[in-house]
């Protein structure tokens, strides 16, 4: 959610900016200034917080995938908000990205088998758990 | 030339991403759950921890090249399709980097489903 209005909030913003030119980089500072460009960067910072929270307890190819409801949610913004035209191909477009996304995340969680195997590389302790099933720090 | 200039910008986005990516999950990884941490030690030593990592720097350095690069793009086309075609092409790009530079088990199911979503960027991009 705060991707995708993050990214919303961006692009009305820009587009009252105006098309950038490489030869005037200035303008990038000045885009920065707009009130809609300013809360769009505060919503991806929360994006970014809690995207790094879920990458420290699971895979990249795991949490990714998790952020797909956020195409869904920026193509409704894109299409009712910003009154951007979102033809039928493009939203076929939309769903099968968000259909592909979906597939991995309804998937098994591979990142949990991955972390016990470097566990296990790790850490004497935990290579036990992998054997019954039980975490270390329960039975401690 | 206005979408050269746009696709231009989505892969400048993607390739900014990747690294980024990559960088700041390796990064999380050597932080460790910040949830625990956060119990155990406290917010401070969190932020602390994670701000001190190197790979956090260079990671969060390749995002800002992301960002700008986000924010050329979007001047020059539609979020409707700056956004997912970046943000699904990024997700291939970090499938096959997460496989080489994280040794993350990328199978068959994570293929088929990175195919559906060049797939539909293919047709975004129509």
């Amino acid at each position: 959610m705060f991707a995708a209005a993050g990214d919303a909030m961006l692009s009305h913003g820009m587009k009252q900016t105006g098309n950038i030119s490489i030869h005037h980089l200035q303008s990038v500072i000045l885009a920065i200034l707009n009130p809609w460009v300013a809360i769009g960067i505060l919503l991806l910072l929360a994006f970014f917080a809690t995207y790094m929270t879920a990458l420290s307890w699971a895979d990249l190819t795991y949490v990714l995938p998790a952020t797909s409801l956020g195409y869904v949610l920026l193509a409704f913004v894109a299409r009712f908000l910003l009154h951007e035209h979102v033809s039928p191909l493009r939203w076929l477009g939309i769903a099968l990205i968000t259909g592909g996304v979906g597939f991995i995340a309804g998937g098994p969680a591979l990142t949990e088998h991955l972390h016990v195997e470097c566990s296990e590389a790790n850490s004497p302790l935990l290579s036990k758990t992998a054997n019954d099933g039980t975490p270390s720090e329960v039975k401690s | 030339m206005k979408d050269l200039y746009t696709w231009g910008g989505i892969l400048a986005i993607t390739f900014a991403s990747v690294v980024g990516d990559v960088l700041l999950a390796r990064a999380m990884k050597q932080v460790g759950d910040v949830g625990a941490l956060w119990r155990k030690s406290g917010l401070v030593t969190v932020i602390r921890r994670t701000l001190g990592n190197p790979d956090f720097f260079f990671g969060v350095t390749a995002m800002a090249v992301a960002f700008f690069s986000l924010l050329f793009a979007l001047s020059w086309g539609d979020v409707s399709l700056v956004g997912p075609a970046a943000a699904s092409l990024t997700y291939i790009g970090n499938a096959v980097a997460a496989k080489i530079f994280l040794h993350e088990r990328v199978d068959r199911r994570r293929w088929i489903a990175a195919s559906l979503v060049a797939a539909g960027v293919a047709l975004l991009a129509g």
